[in-house]
């Protein structure tokens, strides 16, 4: 290997370590807030890459189909739970927020998918139609088991994970696709490197992004409620927040997020309609490598992986993913022997 | 049901398996294999997610493994398929060995996580070696063979798989039906439940880890000589969500439901294999949509599974029947050894100087105090005086700040908690940690591990049967002595909170101790029950043991105890007899107020 290979790798490595960081921020919001590892995160990256696709080819994304159904289920939820609780009346404004909510995005959507539309707006709707689909999940999956044991919810994020995917190929079939590069050009270095623009652009919108979560959760109501959260659930209730909303918007966070890197990865990888758990499971690396709850620590995993994964991909294309995954070993080896094990509420899952 | 209806029912089922072949088509034959191969790998997630309460996504990587280490032995070598069978359970066991001994310390969902990354990775791992045959995998595997005879027909391998389920399920069921099974059982109750009886958590759920990933390795041998082909998709991770699929649908909370679970998941998919297509040509794709709809919905609302209900509806049958006597097999069988004590006066526990920080607080401050033989000694305080902080340290819960704990003259500082229970330093637990659906007696019974040895293949092969008796009877003895053995085949969870304490009592009994440790054992307990530990307690003194108590009830310490230390924020305040300590102007400030 020469230096300008290494260079070359180096770049490869912080644009993917871009990527990784942007999923496992989604990731570790999930789980802190609401104790869901949430498996599916990749999909919604994957689904929003091959809706970008679909504009680009001139095609209705199938998507709009999706996050329809998705919205009918959530309404049927949401309304037998009101009957059950005796709330009929708040029906109408239920409605409302569950069934017409999300079809926003995918009026917009099916609007940009007409012929003239610039590709911008293609990008952004995109991104806003895979919006809905974790917040959607998480009422119909999730919320109704949101007490149960965290083996119990990771179990179920795992079946969900592969019915999402199942329905994708349903809906965007097997066949992969690559879409046009957002930034076009190149970046030139000092000593003839260049840098092309798109992974300036992954990793300018993972810096820009990651500081505006931090504002985000250092500065307001918002943030702060989504942190008092994930501390203490009950104790977060007794001041007034409610975890079932906060968790809302973790999940709605998280699927802008996974939206955000579906066109961000989507020009420089073929994606395929099961191609987002790798990437989702690649960003748990590096979230376990933080804990699973330290963000800092995600971002200096994301790194990690993502420069272990360009240089072993240098030594072995087809056993990189292997390779990236056992780097785990190390990893939980050290936090095994550093920090100190935590005797947590041992799982329960009968009944 | 009595023992003859239970072994008349055990011969019909196994009569009807026998002879199951005889009248079944080849294809079903066929089916029944995969369901006893499937039941393999579930019945190794039912211990380790239904007793051991973890979980794992990888194993249908360790079917491969066995899969594959027995193919690439038979083919690429031409040994014998029973060398292959050692190979493979000597590479799932140590790799599970290898990937358990780097998690489990992590607890939570540490090990599922990585478990998922370890199964993609064994799957790309297949997929790209070339001696492993690529994704194009590896034919022509021989089939068994037993002596002269060729196992190729499906109705042979039947016999061998269905022989080696039912081994296996009967091994599951003596192993969980002794001491170490009574461990594995109460892995939910917390590792600090297990160290107080002797036992190390992380070890117990490795071996579980190990012994599930066994029994795919086992799947995964029988699978290769059985298919007579290897390729890597079917050890994916979707693959491994089937086999939890499997145990989850079945019942994770009994071995039956990892049989009965692969029976319906499989027929289900044969089933659907044959309706699907007629209605849709995308077949393959809905089949697996349909899956997760079905897994998620049973996690919603049929979580116990199929053998979950059928167990409820026997139990609210059998509520009604009379209790079981004891078993004169085990009253009679000959005590467990005991430990010495030492002579009455000797000093047992030695506290000299016990600090404890966290960050800046101090909890426990220079507090030294000591314990002899044949005493009963009482810790007292106003609330947040330290006495718990106190309690964690000298049964090393805690590490100390600084200072020392001896017991019996060895300096415990440092030791682990299951170390020091090893010792004879039993405990008791403020919030009470039975495992509520447990019979008294096996409650009462785990509290014997530290002084018994019998391990995983003596339970399940039963050779442990005379050490069990003993432990029986040890654990009766001790119901016996606090007044609960009429009560002991029922579950712990249905006693009132006051006879749960008591029953913990029982428990650190039956671990022989030098000394007795109790938090806070009267509390929650009304008048009555009060009394009945008061007496309860004085006639243990009277046999020689010698109790700590923590307490904040000050009437009922001040009835029972010969010596009192009272702490008060943090630091020891007085020593001495009750009547001394109550006259005591300070303990009473620090009680009720000082007078300004």
């Amino acid at each position: 290997m020469t230096w300008d290979i290494a260079a070359i790798l180096a770049m490869d490595g912080l644009a993917n370590g871009a990527v990784y960081l942007l999923a496992g921020l989604g990731l570790v919001l999930v789980f802190s807030v609401t104790r869901v590892v949430f498996v599916p995160f990749g999909d919604v990256a994957a689904f929003s890459a091959l809706s970008l696709a679909a504009f680009e080819t001139g095609r209705t994304p199938p998507t709009i189909g999706l996050v329809a159904t998705l919205a009918a289920l959530a309404v049927i939820t949401e309304v037998v739970s009101l009957v059950r609780r005796g709330a009929a009346r708040r029906i109408p404004r239920a409605v409302l927020l569950w069934g017409l909510l999300p079809l926003v995005p995918c009026a917009l959507a099916w609007l940009a998918a007409r012929a003239g539309v610039p590709a911008p707006l293609h990008v952004a709707s995109a991104v806003l139609l895979v919006v809905p689909i974790a917040p959607l999940l998480a009422r119909v999956v999730f919320q109704p088991i949101a007490d149960a044991s965290v083996l119990v919810l990771l179990i179920v994020s795992l079946a969900l994970h592969f019915l999402l995917s199942g329905l994708g190929l349903l809906f965007f079939g097997p066949e992969g696709s690559r879409t046009q590069p957002l930034a076009s050009g190149t970046l030139q270095l000092g000593g003839g490197y260049t840098v092309s623009g798109q992974v300036v652009l992954m990793v300018a919108s993972a810096l820009v992004l990651s500081a505006l979560f931090f504002l985000v959760f250092e500065r307001t109501i918002a943030g702060k409620a989504l942190r008092a959260t994930a501390v203490n659930r009950i104790g977060a209730r007794l001041v007034g927040i409610r975890p079932a909303r906060t968790a809302l918007l973790a999940y709605g966070c998280a699927s802008l997020l996974g939206g955000l890197i579906g066109v961000l990865i989507a020009p420089v990888t073929t994606m395929y309609y099961d191609s987002g758990f790798i990437i989702g499971l690649k960003a748990f690396v590096a979230a376990i490598i933080g804990g699973l709850v330290s963000y800092p620590g995600t971002a200096i995993g994301a790194l990690a992986v993502g420069l272990v994964e360009s240089f072993a991909s240098f030594w072995s294309g087809a056993l990189k993913d292997a390779i990236v995954f056992s780097l785990l070993i190390p990893v939980l080896l050290l936090r095994s022997y550093v920090l100190p094990h935590v005797d947590a509420a041992e799982a329960e899952i009968d009944t | 049901m009595s023992a003859r209806a239970r072994l008349a029912l055990l011969a019909l089922v196994v009569a009807a398996f026998a002879l199951a072949p005889l009248f079944a088509g080849r294809f079903t034959v066929s089916l029944l294999n995969d369901i006893g191969i499937g039941a393999l790998v579930a019945l190794g997630l039912v211990l380790l997610t239904g007793v051991g309460g973890a979980t794992s996504f990888g194993q249908a990587a360790f079917v491969g493994i066995g899969a594959y280490a027995t193919a690439w032995l038979t083919t690429a070598h031409d040994l014998s398929p029973w060398l292959g069978l050692l190979l493979a359970l000597a590479l799932s066991g140590l790799s599970a060995l290898a990937i358990g001994a780097v998690t489990l310390r992590l607890g939570g969902h540490f090990l599922p996580l990585s478990t998922i990354a370890w199964g993609l990775s064994i799957a790309i791992l297949f997929g790209n070696l070339e001696s492993l045959g690529r994704h194009s995998g590896i034919p022509n595997v021989p089939p068994l063979r037993i002596g002269p005879w060729s196992l190729v027909d499906p109705r042979a391998v039947y016999y061998v798989v269905w022989i080696l389920a039912g081994a296996a399920c009967l091994f599951a069921h003596n192993l969980l039906d002794s001491r170490p099974g009574r461990a594995m059982r109460s892995l939910r109750g917390g590792s600090t439940l297990l160290a107080s009886v002797g036992a190390d958590a992380v070890r117990v759920r490795l071996v579980l880890f190990i012994l599930a990933a066994l029994l795919a390795g086992l799947a995964g041998w029988l699978y290769a000589h059985k298919n007579r082909f290897v390729s890597p998709s079917p050890f994916d991770v979707r693959a491994s969500i089937e086999y939890l699929l499997m145990a989850v649908a079945g019942g994770l909370g009994q071995l039956s439901g990892a049989i009965v679970g692969s029976a319906v998941v499989l027929l289900m998919k044969n089933e659907l294999q044959n309706v699907l297509p007629l209605l849709s040509q995308r077949a393959a794709q809905i089949e697996s949509v349909v899956f997760a709809v079905l897994f998620i919905a049973l996690l919603h609302f049929a979580r116990a599974g199929v053998m979950g209900y059928v167990a409820r509806w026997w139990r609210a049958r059998r509520a009604a029947a009379p209790p079981p006597a004891p078993d004169r097999a085990v009253l009679d069988a000959p005590p467990l050894p005991r430990r010495a004590l030492p002579p009455r006066g000797t000093r047992l526990l030695e506290v000299d100087g016990a600090t404890k920080r966290f960050g800046g607080l101090v909890a426990v401050n220079d507090v030294s105090f000591s314990v002899d033989a044949g005493e009963i000694v009482g810790l007292i305080g106003p609330n947040g005086a330290g006495k718990s902080t106190m309690f964690n340290l000298l049964t090393c819960t805690l590490p100390m700040t600084a200072g020392r704990v001896r017991f019996l003259g060895d300096d415990i500082g440092g030791r682990s908690q299951r170390d020091v229970a090893r010792l004879g330093l039993a405990r008791t637990f403020q919030h009470v940690k039975l495992r509520p659906q447990m019979s008294l007696l096996d409650n009462v019974a785990l509290g014997a591990y530290g002084r018994t040895g019998a391990g995983v293949l003596r339970a399940g092969l039963r050779l442990d049967r005379e050490e069990e008796r003993r432990v029986l009877g040890e654990a009766w003895r001790q119901l016996e002595r606090i007044g609960l053995a009429a009560r002991a085949h029922e579950a712990a969870g249905s006693l009132p909170l006051g006879t749960q304490r008591i029953l913990e009592i029982a428990r650190a009994l039956a671990a022989d101790p030098v000394l007795l440790v109790l938090d806070e054992p009267a509390a929650g307990l009304r008048r009555q029950e009060k009394d009945a530990l008061g007496e309860l307690l004085k006639r243990l003194q009277a046999e020689g043991v010698t109790i700590l108590i923590v307490e904040h009830d000050m009437d009922f310490v001040m009835k029972l105890v010969d010596r009192l230390v009272v702490m008060n924020f943090g630091q020891k305040l007085v020593e001495g007899s009750p009547a001394a300590v109550r006259a005591d102007p300070r303990v009473q400030d620090a009680y009720l107020g000082a007078v300004a």
